[in-house]
């Protein structure tokens, strides 16, 4: 398929952008507002997608470096970790915490361990979907 | 101290063994897993003289408390001499594959992993307290036989032994662990302690005969008894170091010390006391008779175990005959048990060591090429010599006085009145007797053709020599303890066996003292044992001189009738004809699998909502059919007929696009945007997906489908549709508990910190989910990856051959 997609190509530079930067906004609504890792995690999915369509395989891996199967196995860790971490406060598996904070510049804002398992979801879903998508699509 | 982790330090030490083996190069690996065993007989030892005067030590650690199941570690008599024993002969085995295994040719680092593995699982079988701890350290043991005698995986052989170890030794403890079970609901408690003091409570409930059978299957498929022995001479293919220590000394004892520990709960039953001292019996005579027909040195001493283990377990349950009689002779047994058990495993070890030394300096352990080593290996001649009379149960060795209290008992068992035993129980010395001779003809034929007569050097692969000092250390250690064991019965019996003895009938005695038997080797000149090893002697000579002549009995048996033909023939049976089952459905079509699980589902679910009266239509609560939902339906339902008529993938893809974006129009309409949002996502990035995926896919093909299929596959389709709607409709209209939404309202910002819920509820309320769904999740992307990356590699590959 050598064929001239300019216009494509233009607008998925830009588009990519806005999408990956509405996901992060929607990963970090997630808690009280529509959105969370999963929904964020995939929207990043269809912003490298997109990348995808308009680029090939080789250009995007080349402008994206990351071996995603090791970002699949950082989210799982995260998330397992968050989980697990609550076994050394001695409170049962998978118990979250969170607490107030005054942050400079964000004000009065909630951090809880929720944000760190969501966040290894996050990841997961990037990683597991574009693994996917790298190995059936690069499969000459 | 809590000792119960003692348990686990060979298993911690193992953690460390493969490190070792890789960077320290110069030293060879066994020297450091030397002193695990070591340091554990120093350590336990210290208890003897607590165990001798009738205490017992205890150390627990909660595993499940809410399931009742801990680690605990109960140090009495019983429990600690096999302590002893494994920790004991471990060392010096572990001492004797320094030299057996070579540093530089083999896998030390998996070899003595499994072999520590195995520690722990030992200890733990014979300290703990809790049944079920009992029962995993059970299998564990089941495993590292089944590793260790795969050691040489590359050999058929290896595997095939292997594998027939552990179907039989784990199936039994299959059906142990269904006793267990059994005794534990009876009992109402996990511990063997309390299922004891609480026994009279239960023993009368029809289902106690039942577990008894179901746990003797354990023990009889772990110590080899008929007809479950058939695993043990193949069990011959692992390592010598590993023949001598698990299938001699230790593991096969498994079965005995199970049926001790649970004689105290046991003894009242019939059924009990007939199939140990029966089979029991049956095994000792069986293994002694086929022990001569051998021609392999390690199969003569597997059958020469198999029958040795019959004879303790005929004495376990002529132990267990001391509970329905006060006459002193009962008593006998059980201490008779016990010692022999203590002499097998020492004269045992160091047979099984001799054999593998013959193997390791002459290359051949086959009987037939073998003969005149005595004048080459004079130490290991001499260690055979006293092992192989000890076994034979001569003078001056530990091995003739227990044999003579064994022969003692067995002439005691025709006093006994109850369970036939007036009828039947001259069975029992008879049988003995007769086994005793071959078990006299077998050692010395395994004694005095390898080491004496005509030398046949030159048709060995190797030129035979004495072994390096440092492989003969162990069974000479051996050899002596045989010997002292004859001069210091008492003292042992004291220390060791009594406490045993104790243990294992606790309601008999309140001090060991009261358990011990004094054993003299000379019972004076009217005792019926004695004139009982003459005539033994007397006859196993004429037979061990004439045995040329009746050998070839052996050759009658034909190989069909054998029981290991029964085994290999259940096994390709069961393979070939699951095979055939499984093929019977399984035609590897997609279609058709998908065909059997749909109807099932819709057949299912339609029959139980109008069998259970579940189907509920509440007309009020529906909501309001509006313009916008009737359009966008109408959508949904032309995206769908696309996706059946199109001619071509790609305008499939395309509808079935369409129809995930007005299902997310209505996730729109319904005020869940949280769904929406993911739904739009999703579907935009599998249509992607499948445009990306669809040029790898065929044309469009019909499959040869007729028009019958396509009824049925329609009647099928519409069968599912059905059902999902039913079951929709219903659920909405028939709210049988109160939703938990009302929950959720109520504490989202109170105990979880959040203000949307459903992102509440997939990171804390129903966090597990999401926790397995992400671990689905990648395990499927790295699968698709393994997958494609496999198939190209594999393709390579194919492309460089030709």
């Amino acid at each position: 398929m050598k064929k001239n997609n300019v216009i494509l190509q233009t607008t998925a530079k830009v588009t990519f952008f806005i999408i990956f930067l509405f996901s992060i906004h929607i990963f970090f609504a997630g808690h009280f507002a529509p959105g969370g890792g999963f929904v964020g995690g995939l929207l990043t999915t269809g912003a490298i997608v997109l990348l995808l369509l308009a680029f090939d395989l080789e250009t995007v891996q080349a402008t994206l470096p990351f071996n995603f199967t090791v970002v699949i196995g950082i989210g799982l860790l995260l998330s397992l970790g968050t989980a697990a971490g609550s076994i050394l406060f001695n409170v049962p598996f998978f118990t979250h915490a969170f607490a107030h904070f005054d942050l400079p510049l964000f004000g009065d804002t909630e951090l809880h361990t929720a944000m760190i398992f969501d966040s290894g979801v996050y990841l997961v879903v990037v990683g597991a979907a574009i693994t996917i998508i790298q190995s059936i699509g690069g499969d000459e | 101290m809590e000792f119960v982790w003692l348990i686990f330090l060979p298993a911690l030490a193992a953690l460390f063994i493969p490190t070792l083996f890789r960077r320290v190069a110069g030293i060879h690996t066994g020297w450091f897993v030397l002193i695990i065993p070591v340091v554990l007989f120093v350590y336990y030892s210290t208890y003897v003289p607590l165990t001798a005067s009738g205490e017992h030590a205890v150390s627990s650690f909660d595993w499940i408390p809410s399931l009742g199941i801990s680690f605990v570690s109960y140090l009495d008599g019983l429990s600690l001499l096999f302590t002893l024993l494994i920790t004991g002969i471990g060392a010096l085995v572990v001492l004797y594959s320094i030299f057996y295994l070579d540093r530089h040719k083999e896998k030390l680092g998996n070899f003595y992993v499994y072999l520590l593995l195995f520690m722990t699982a030992m200890l733990g079988v014979v300290q703990s307290d809790n049944i079920i701890s009992l029962y995993l350290f059970w299998e564990l043991t089941s495993i590292s036989s089944f590793l260790l005698i795969g050691y040489w995986y590359t050999r058929d052989g290896s595997r095939f032994g292997a594998l027939k170890s552990m179907m039989i030794t784990v199936g039994g403890g299959l059906m142990m662990l269904g006793g267990f079970v059994i005794l534990g609901i009876l009992g109402d408690t996990y511990s063997i302690r309390e299922l004891i003091s609480g026994l009279s409570d239960y023993s009368g409930d029809p289902l106690f005969t039942l577990a008894a059978v179901l746990l003797l299957f354990g023990a009889f498929t772990k110590s080899a008894q008929f007809p479950f022995y058939i695993w043990l001479p193949d069990a011959m293919e692992a390592p010598t170091p590993v023949s001598a220590y698990l299938h001699s000394a230790t593991m096969v004892k498994a079965g005995l010390y199970l049926v001790a520990r649970f004689t105290p709960i046991f003894a009242g039953s019939s059924v009990w006391i007939w199939l140990v001292s029966g089979i029991g019996l049956l095994t000792l005579m069986w293994g002694s008779f086929f022990a001569v027909k051998q021609t392999d040195l390690k199969g003569i001493l597997a059958f020469s175990t198999v029958s040795q283990l019959g004879l303790i377990m005929s004495l376990l349950g002529a132990g267990a005959i001391a509970y329905h009689s006060d006459d002193t002779l009962f008593r006998l047994a059980m201490f008779a048990a016990i010692f022999h058990l203590v002499n097998h495993a020492v004269f045992k070890g160091s047979l099984f060591m001799i054999a593998g030394i013959v193997d390791h300096e002459t290359g051949t352990r086959d009987i037939r090429k073998l003969g005149g080593l005595m004048s080459v290996m004079p130490i290991s001649f001499t260690v055979a010599f006293i092992g192989g009379l000890s076994m034979a149960g001569i003078p001056p060795f530990g091995g003739f006085l227990s044999k003579e209290l064994f022969l003692e008992s067995m002439v005691a068992l025709k006093h006994f009145e109850l369970f036939n035993f007036d009828t039947w129980g001259i069975l029992f010395p008879v049988i003995a007797w007769i086994a005793s001779v071959f078990t006299f003809v077998y050692s010395f034929y395994f004694v005095f053709k390898t080491f004496t007569g005509e030398k046949k050097f030159d048709k060995l692969p190797l030129k035979p020599h004495e072994a390096p000092i440092g492989m003969l250390i162990s069974p000479i250690i051996l050899a002596v303890s045989v010997i002292a064991l004859f001069f210091i019965p008492n003292v042992v019996g004291k220390w060791l066996v009594a406490p045993a003895v104790m243990a294992a009938q606790p309601q008999l005695y309140s001090m060991p003292s009261e358990a011990a038997v004094p054993v003299h080797a000379w019972h004076g000149i009217t005792s019926v044992p004695m004139w009982l090893t003459v005539g033994v002697i007397v006859i196993g000579t004429l037979l061990f001189t004439s045995i040329k002549k009746w050998q070839p009995v052996y050759g009658l048996q034909p190989e069909k009738l054998s029981l290991n033909a029964l085994y290999d023939g259940v096994m390709t049976f069961s393979e070939k004809g699951m095979n055939k089952l499984s093929r019977f459905y399984m035609n590897g079509l997609i279609r058709t699998y998908l065909l059997y699980m749909f109807s099932f589902f819709s057949v299912m679910t339609i029959v139980v909502l109008f069998a259970k009266g579940a189907f509920e239509l509440d007309m009020n609560s529906l909501s309001p059919i509006t313009l916008f939902a009737v359009l966008n339906s109408i959508v949904a339902i032309l995206g769908t007929g696309m996706v059946i008529m199109s001619k071509n993938r790609i305008s499939a893809i395309i509808a079935l696009g369409a129809v995930g974006y007005s299902v997310a129009l209505f996730f729109v309409l319904f005020k869940a945007p949280d769904l929406a949002l993911t739904q739009l996502v999703i579907e935009t990035i599998s249509v992607a997906l499948f445009l990306l995926a669809f040029r790898h896919l065929p044309a469009l093909k019909t499959h040869g489908e007729t028009k019958k299929n396509k009824v049925v596959n329609g009647i099928i389709a519409g069968g599912v549709g059905l059902s999902v709607t039913l079951v929709a409709l219903s659920a909405h209209s028939n709210k049988l508990v109160a939703s938990i939404s009302q929950f959720y309202k109520d504490t989202v910002h109170t105990e979880a910190g959040g203000g949307n819920i459903v992102n509440v509820i997939l990171v804390d309320y129903r966090g597990f989910d999401t926790l397995f769904e992400i671990a689905v999740l990648s395990i499927a992307g790295i699968a698709v990856l393994g997958m494609i990356r496999l198939r190209l590699s594999r393709k390579e590959s194919d492309d460089e051959k030709e």
